[in-house]
């Protein structure tokens, strides 16, 4: 086996290793910590996929879209109408009665969380078509237009999504298996379609569409498939995240989950794989842990009253600051590989 | 059926006439230079031609299908390359990757395939690597491969720009100035290189330039160009001493 | 305007409203001023923060990717927002109406709103009032010049950075304008008005194709007409309202991407 050959072997062996690391921490958690920490490491992973399909677009397809929540949205309320029970469903549509056939439908969570993705990316699809006939600011309204106007529908058609009163009652399907499962998945497949053939098509047009077409590329068909890839799995991701909270409305797909998604991929580096997921991570922790900022609290005899709204202040302030300072974010395009890890062990050893 | 024709094309931007009655005949493996003093409409020919900009008038042929219009991943795919005056290269790809991109129009597997890594994808992914490490040791930039294309000297990235328009297996080259810029050595060499690819690939070459030394010594057959009219075409001996070409250039050009 | 200058769509426009309804409520609620006078200086203290936030948060990124600059305009959106909420509280407060923009006209049989009278008067008068200065002032015509070419125009020796603060100062006193009658209207305010306001106003722009004040002015009349239209006639509907915009800048965009009004650019 030559040299190189062998190297790549053995970076394989420290991917599997870093998983089978995942795996028994999870199990570790799963038994040992209490239910506040795995909620908050269910909606971590949740992110993760999140922000590597959010940054699958934005970041390095170079197509600035602003409405990844619909198709979160569009996930959540599908796989949700799928899970619920029909009696469940009787009950919750008090206003308007819901449709058929939705009203005797009842599947298990995965087939309906496929058939989640699969309308989130239908809806992509269908969206490509206007969105990507302009560029720049315009394509970035024009999504942000979608991500509204899915919401509005959502609260407005009352015998499919039950309007303002959402959905209740959902099953709690969604655990750290499934969470971090999907998130694996999801990095496993952004990072494969990144690093081939296509993702080097992505990046071309990113770096100039003009040259690309030149050069052969259907820009066009590129741009949708970024598009279509990244409503996948933000569509998995909705169902997910519907699943674990146990009742979705309208509300919870407003542009502010957009933004967060945005702090996230900016911060992470638009462009990097690795960065997102860190970003997703460290922001999830991060605005946990802010929401104490946000309770009362007491230091001593003081005390301190809990300012609502602070955490956003924060973020908005981090978002603006890193555009103005380090608009690379943490790792700009780069990505982690084993080879640079190991290179920059040895080189520390060798100091040593 | 020709190889290449256009014929009659024009292009009005508003009121301005920017490219008037162009016809040109291309065969295989000619090298035809289209030159003119700044502003004369020349890279808006390239721009018609390559599907960048829909003619007002006239139509182009290529080995006997109407391309007037089409799209310009098509039009490469057809087989026709360009590069760009200002080089439009992709800045944070690497080297390698650039001239990858060239063949990703030819990629037979789909994106499943891509993704899983099934054997098919394998192996046009290698053999697309070898193809453009092959391609970068002709234009000697294979030291370079894993540096960013930004990062590069002016005259590499030239170089390179030809090179990513090579791996899109093209029939006709379109070179928008290869030479600015140069010194003249630098230009020296680039007469050599463009002579060997153009028999190593079997390529017809459609050059713009304004270097003249390079045009007469590398060129069979020229074109003038004058605020978008053709006023004179011919072998360069007889392009030299044409009275209305000096004078839009307003000054001799240098002799070979 | 803001945009046909520095090429950024100001996310906060919206929320520069917002705030400048606030500075209006405080004058007249909290220190007792003479509504007239509030509102004159709340147009002031707007076009103020309008200056303080190009200096602040889009002057470093003006040269930076596009991208760049409009993530921080949401940036600067998101904050504008959730200070207010910090600041004001979330819970929306009354607003003052003057007497004289209460009474009802009776004219051809319908009654008609006093208030409803003025703004359209109003909104005239200050268009009016940026056509002249755009069109037959020296500032306005630098304005126009750095539009176009803002280099060729630091070569000319117009200060360049002037301009724009300019531009912000006067778009965010609009903006303060309108958000003051709007107040008036519904008549209360709360820390997130500014954002539906804020995103149809883009949606009028680029409908009316951006950088162009007179496409946008044509998108804003065409907006608001065929909203109130929508809502008339097919009532069932009205929930739909806010997604119209949306849609309605969907489908123009569908046919005419650089908007009904715009001008096109190549490649």
């Amino acid at each position: 086996m030559s040299d190189q050959h062998r190297r790549e072997w053995i970076y394989k062996l420290y991917t599997y290793g870093v998983l089978a690391g995942l795996f028994t921490f999870l199990l570790q958690v799963q038994n040992q910590a209490d239910e506040y920490q795995i909620r908050i490491l269910n909606v971590s992973a949740i992110f993760v996929t999140l922000a590597v399909s959010y940054n699958l677009i934005n970041g390095v397809a170079g197509q600035f879209s602003l409405g990844p929540n619909a198709f979160m949205a569009v996930g959540a309320y599908t796989t949700a109408l799928l899970t619920i029970s029909p009696a469940e469903k009787e009950l919750s549509f008090i206003i308007e009665p819901i449709i058929w056939p939705i009203s005797v439908l009842h599947l298990p969570f995965l087939p309906s969380l496929l058939i989640g993705g699969v309308f989130a990316a239908l809806l992509g699809f269908v969206m490509a078509f206007p969105v990507f006939r302009v560029r720049g600011d315009y394509l970035a309204i024009v999504t942000l237009g979608f991500g509204e106007v899915v919401r509005v529908v959502a609260n407005n058609a009352q015998s499919i999504t039950n309007g303002p009163l959402g959905l209740k009652g959902l099953p709690e399907y969604t655990n750290l298996w499934w969470s971090c499962g999907v998130a694996v998945f999801t990095v496993f497949c952004v990072t494969r379609l990144v690093k081939s053939s296509f993702g080097r098509a992505m990046q071309a047009i990113r770096e100039d569409e003009v040259a690309a077409a030149a050069m052969g590329i259907n820009v066009f068909r590129h741009k949708m498939l970024a598009f279509v890839v990244h409503a996948f799995f933000a569509g998995l991701a909705g169902g997910l995240m519907a699943h674990l909270i146990t009742t979705i409305s309208p509300t919870l797909f407003s542009f502010f989950l957009t933004f967060n998604l945005l702090v996230i991929i900016v911060i992470g580096g638009l462009g990097s794989m690795t960065g997102s997921i860190i970003a997703a991570v460290i922001i999830t922790y991060a605005g946990e842990w802010l929401r104490a900022v946000e309770e009362p609290m007491a230091i001593g005899p003081v005390n301190i009253p809990g300012i609502p709204g602070m955490r956003m202040v924060v973020f908005s302030i981090m978002l603006i600051l890193v555009m103005i300072f380090a608009r690379q974010g943490l790792m700009g395009r780069r990505e982690f590989s084993w080879e640079w890890f190991c290179g920059f062990l040895k080189i520390g050893k060798r100091r040593g | 059926m020709s190889f290449f024709k256009a014929e009659h094309l024009t292009m009005k931007f508003g009121g301005l006439m920017a490219v008037s009655d162009l016809s040109l005949t291309v065969k295989e493996g000619d090298l035809i230079g289209l030159i003119g003093p700044n502003g004369a409409g020349k890279t808006t020919v390239f721009n018609m031609i390559t599907g960048r900009l829909l003619p007002t008038e006239g139509k182009i042929y290529f080995r006997g299908k109407d391309i007037t219009g089409t799209q310009s991943h098509l039009i490469n795919a057809a087989g026709i390359a360009r590069t760009f005056q200002n080089i439009r290269l992709f800045n944070d790809l690497t080297v390698l990757e650039n001239t990858m991109v060239g063949y990703h129009g030819h990629l037979r597997s789909s994106l499943w395939e891509a993704i899983f890594r099934l054997p098919r994808y394998k192996s046009e992914e290698k053999k697309m690597r070898t193809m453009a490490r092959e391609i970068l040791i002709e234009v000697r930039l294979d030291n370079v491969a894993d540096e960013k294309a930004g990062t590069l000297a002016y005259g590499q990235q030239r170089k390179l720009e030809i090179a990513r328009a090579l791996a899109t297996n093209p029939r006709v080259l379109l070179l928008d100035e290869p030479v600015a810029g140069m010194n003249p050595r630098e230009t020296g060499d680039m007469m050599d290189f463009i002579n060997s690819i153009r028999e190593a690939y079997g390529l017809a070459i459609i050059l713009i330039e304004h270097d003249m030394r390079f045009v007469m010594g590398l060129c069979e057959h020229l074109i003038v160009l004058d605020h978008g009219v053709t006023i004179a075409t011919g072998i360069p001996a007889e392009i030299q001493n044409n009275p209305q070409v000096i004078e839009a250039y307003l000054g001799e050009p240098e002799s070979a | 305007m803001v945009y046909g200058i520095i090429r950024l769509i100001n996310f906060a426009h919206g929320d520069i409203l917002m705030i400048s309804t606030y500075f209006a409520y405080f004058g007249i609620s909290v220190y007792a001023l003479p509504w007239w006078l509030s509102v004159i200086m709340a147009i002031l203290l707007t076009a103020l923060l309008g200056i303080l936030i190009d200096l602040g948060a889009y002057r470093p990124v003006r040269h930076a990717p596009r991208i760049s600059a409009l993530i921080t305009a949401i940036g600067v959106s998101f904050l504008l927002e959730n200070l207010g909420i910090v600041v004001f509280g979330g819970r929306p407060r009354a607003f003052y109406r003057p007497d004289f923009l209460n009474k009802t006209y009776e004219m051809l049989g319908v009654h008609i709103f006093s208030l409803s009278i003025w703004v359209p008067v109003v909104t005239a008068l200050l268009l009016a009032l940026v056509f002249l200065l755009l069109y037959r002032t020296r500032v306005g015509a630098a304005m126009r010049a750095v539009a176009k070419d803002m280099e060729m125009v630091q070569l000319m020796g117009i200060d360049v950075n002037r301009v724009i603060s300019l531009t912000f100062a006067v778009g965010s006193a609009l903006a303060a304008a309108g958000g003051i009658m709007w107040a008036m209207k519904y008549p209360q305010i709360n820390p997130l008005m500014g954002i539906i306001p804020g995103l149809k106003a883009f949606v009028a722009a680029v409908i009316g194709g951006i950088g162009n004040i007179h496409g946008a002015v044509l998108g804003g009349l065409l907006l608001g007409i065929t909203e109130i239209l929508l809502v008339a006639f097919l009532p069932s509907l009205a929930g739909y309202r806010d997604a119209f915009a949306f849609i309605l800048l969907i489908l123009i965009l569908l046919f005419k991407p650089t908007g009904l009004a715009g001008k096109d650019t190549i490649g």
